[in-house]
């Protein structure tokens, strides 16, 4: 008895003597809530990362998004059809559970459970199967060289747990069913969440117990939401938090003239581009009735060459942008150098406009948002500007997201004539902006559901079926490259450019990695 | 007395039924919640079962219906976008606008009504000047300026108090109070400030000319003429005959300060109701609009109804004219 109270009270004076000079909290905030703890809810890249620091995947990806090894040790493909993972062993989940196959096979069948939105992590005929405890075959019903590209972000979870506390269906996003287990976590990473009050804070404390070798030297982390842009950049700058995302543009030289902060900046992966119905008979929002000028190539490149990005990257975006010639930023594309714009150029762009018949140039609506990507409106007003040049008279519809996603999408049968939009491919490769953005669809979105304008080659479609399944490297970036040529001579989407990540970090962060899919990884992070 | 108040009640639920339906015509307006909750890669089936799922392909007459059946028992439904029943948010949510708003009312009648009556007595002094002065900036700034200049002042130059959030809180039961700790009420201070400050101005003007009203009147010369010390007749009687006027604008003004802290708790990321209802909109999360927007209704009827109560004890023609019709 005695010695049991001399023990504790030696345990809490060596805490005591310990945890002041060590503890190292780091506090950042973000422009949105965590809205979900439940890994498969939410298929969007501030939720992934925030989980990303607790739980994760059979592969990992690293500083610059190359895959290396996560739960698995290693894999092979032992033929086309089937793949091979080597699961790491000795590996436990925060509750104590340890990982095993059955985890993995169980954490397959979850994410294709009716609420998960992790769905496309896989192909939906692909199974399973449990060799033995540490060994798990993926069997394909045909050849997909990227089949891991997302599983960074499909985060494992252990059955057992599930079980025990009613998680074996990922928590639904609609408002009939409520998952008492939506508020909790269990993974395997770096980080426990000893916390979650929804829009308010979340805290995390570091796994002791974690398997690899901890990068950071942190001691706690709280996350919270700072919505308004102002507030954000106050709070950095008198120190009640360490770091914070996004900063506002017109912030950035306040950040880096401080003493106690500055901005880090780094390409996102994100591209925005304009798409332009080339798909109806008769646009919906222009003044030329009985013919759509849009299915005119010309008419689109004089578009594309009456659009001088060079202004809209000095002054719409003060530098903080990079032009683009493809719809993929050249971060993820081995031959993207190949590519250059079409020039900017008033007068080539009058000539092929008045060559296509429309010398005296038309009016058409354009449909923007207001408040999903960095300066958006501002992007499309200068675009609008530009285009009068060559007496297109743009009508600027400009919406907050909600609405202008309700109008443009496949629901409103793509109720818009042109507009702009921005694509991050969830896999970092091209297949996903060919599947989704540049391929064909139909008026009801079947096909590539998110090519607004409808513009279509069926070469592409073709050309991306080969994509899907081809192994060898070299072949496959030379069809890429095709697929990629054929959007840029005809000009089916117009890219503008790929936006800056800008994150302002307290001078006392040493250490911290700026991924370029804006994930908030702090396993990386140093304080002073 | 109890027909005048039951035709109140009945008069009161009209108008729940009415804010009711307008937020429903409303929402139509708002945007599509299912692409606010969903990746971007999900695919249109599966867009298209959540809007099913979420009954949003109902005609709007049976998602009124659904709406009001459900309201009646209190069920608001689970917020789109923090997968939370509805109730549980706003009860977690409400202490923090009601402490921030209690606050803020306390501060706008502590300084406000002793600067009425000074400015009231001392009409030409140079202090009243300055105090009319200080309260003309307070009523022409926008808050939200007002919040990000204390913020720079308080929290970014002189680094004395928090720029945003609540602090530390204590649990009390249910009820999450910042009232208890230091760095909960380091962190009232300037939102409470920022929100207040409109009232504050408010009350102050208000003070001020029925303290030069009431100065005028016989029964203040009277008592000047008795005798009386000048504190005897400035607060004893002048500033009494004041306050009838002055605490109904406040009690409808605390209802103001309750709804409409929207702007304030944005720039604070004070995690009340009104930060929650920006959220809300944004995100076209229709439950949680819904709930709030009826919740605001509500707390304006009853203090409206409480309002009229009071009246019909203090004046007795109200009474008359209630019972007559």
């Amino acid at each position: 008895m005695k010695l049991k109270t001399l023990a504790v009270a030696g345990a809490i004076a060596l805490a005591l003597a310990t945890t002041p000079a060590a503890a190292k909290t780091f506090r950042y905030a973000f422009q949105g809530d965590l809205n979900a703890l439940d890994p498969y809810t939410l298929n969007e890249s501030f939720t992934l990362g925030a989980l990303g620091n607790v739980y994760e995947g059979l592969t990992k990806r690293d500083k610059d998004l190359k895959i290396i090894p996560g739960l698995a040790e290693r894999w092979e493909i032992v033929d086309p059809l089937k793949w091979r993972f080597y699961l790491r062993k000795g590996v436990k989940f925060h509750g104590g559970e340890d990982f095993t196959a059955d985890d993995v096979l169980f954490s397959t069948d979850r994410m294709r459970s009716p609420g998960s939105q992790m769905t496309s992590r896989a192909p939906r005929d692909m199974k399973a199967v449990k060799v033995d405890d540490h060994t798990v075959d993926f069997v394909l019903t045909s050849p997909n060289p990227i089949l891991h590209a997302e599983w960074d972000t499909w985060y494992m979870m252990s059955k057992k747990w599930a079980e025990a506390n009613g998680a074996v269906q990922a928590q639904m996003s609609s408002a009939t069913s409520l998952n008492p287990f939506a508020l909790k976590s269990n993974g395997t990473g770096p980080f426990t969440i000893v916390s979650h009050e929804h829009g308010v804070k979340t805290v995390y404390k570091p796994n002791p117990n974690w398997w690899g070798k901890p990068e950071h030297n942190l001691t706690e982390v709280t996350f919270q939401t700072i919505k308004s842009d102002a507030t954000r950049v106050a709070a950095l700058l008198s120190g009640d938090i360490d770091m914070m995302d996004p900063v506002p543009v017109q912030d950035i030289d306040r950040l880096k003239s401080s003493a106690n902060a500055t901005a880090m900046i780094g390409p996102e992966i994100r591209t925005i581009f304009l798409n332009m119905d080339s798909m109806r008979e008769e646009l919906l929002y222009s003044s030329v009735k009985g013919k759509n000028p849009f299915k005119d190539a010309r008419v689109r490149k004089a578009f594309y060459q009456a659009i001088d990005m060079e202004a809209i990257h000095t002054k719409v975006m003060r530098g903080m942008s990079v032009n683009s010639a493809l719809m993929i930023s050249p971060l993820l594309y081995a031959r993207a150098a190949e590519f250059k714009r079409h020039p900017y150029d008033v007068a080539a762009a009058k000539k092929l406009l008045t060559e296509a018949g429309y010398p005296e140039g038309f009016e058409v609506v354009m449909d923007c948002p207001n408040d999903r990507y960095v300066n958006d409106e501002g992007i499309c007003q200068a675009v609008a500007q530009m285009l009068s040049r060559i007496d297109i008279k743009v009508k600027l519809n400009a919406q907050p997201k909600a609405k202008y996603f309700q109008k443009v999408l496949a629901t409103s049968k793509y109720d818009s004539s042109f507009s702009l939009l921005g694509w991050t491919p969830g896999s970092l490769d091209s297949w996903n902006i060919l599947e989704n953005i540049i391929g064909c669809r139909d008026a009801d979105g079947k096909g590539a559901a998110f090519n607004l304008g409808g513009w279509c080659n069926p070469r592409i479609t073709e050309l991306n079926k080969l994509i899907l399944v081809e192994s060898d490297t070299k072949k496959r970036d030379e069809l890429i490259a095709e697929a990629f040529r054929i959007n840029h001579e005809e000009v089916g989407l117009i890219p503008l450019h790929q936006q800056s990540l800008i994150w302002g970090v307290s001078k006392k962060v040493q250490q911290m990695v700026l991924r370029a899919d804006n994930q908030i990884l702090f396993y990386w992070t140093k304080m002073q | 007395m109890l027909a005048f108040a039951i035709r109140r009640l009945l008069e009161a639920a009209f108008v729940m039924v009415t804010v009711a339906l307008l937020a429903f015509v409303l929402f139509r307006f708002v945007g599509d919640p299912v692409n606010q909750m969903v990746g971007q890669d999900t695919s249109l089936e599966d867009r298209q079962r959540l809007r099913q799922e979420l009954g949003l392909d109902d005609p709007v007459a049976v998602q009124f219906g659904r709406f009001v059946a459900n309201a009646v028992r209190f069920e608001f439904g689970i917020s789109y976008q923090m997968k939370q029943p509805v109730t549980t948010i706003i009860s977690e949510r409400a202490p923090a606008t009601l402490e921030l708003a209690f606050v803020a009312a306390l501060f706008a009648v502590a300084l406000g009504i002793p600067m009425g009556v000074y400015t009231g007595i001392h009409r030409d002094s140079w202090l009243s000047k300055i105090f009319l002065t200080v309260s003309l900036i307070g009523i022409s700034l926008p808050t939200f300026l007002i919040g990000i200049l204390l913020i720079y002042v308080f929290a970014v130059m002189l680094g004395v108090l928090p720029s945003f959030g609540r602090g530390e809180v204590v649990r009390i039961g249910f009820w999450r109070t910042g009232l208890l700790t230091t760095s909960g009420l380091k962190a009232l201070i300037l939102p409470a400030v920022t929100l207040g400050l409109f009232q504050m101005t408010l009350v102050t003007r208000l003070v001020r000319s029925e303290m030069l009203e009431v100065l005028r009147t016989d029964y203040i010369k009277f008592a000047r003429a008795r005798g009386l010390t000048q504190r005897a007749v400035n607060f004893g009687h002048a500033l009494r005959n004041t306050l009838v006027p002055v605490i109904t604008v406040i009690g409808l003004q605390l209802g103001a300060i309750i709804a409409f802290a929207i702007i304030t708790e944005t720039v604070f990321q004070w995690p009340g109701m009104g930060l929650m209802f920006i959220q809300a909109v944004q995100n076209a999360d229709i439950p949680v609009m819904a709930a709030y927007l009826m919740l605001v209704a509500f707390l304006f009827v009853l203090i409206n109804f409480i309002v009229d109560l009071i009246y019909v004890r203090v004046d007795p023609r109200i009474r008359i004219y209630g019972r007559g019709v």
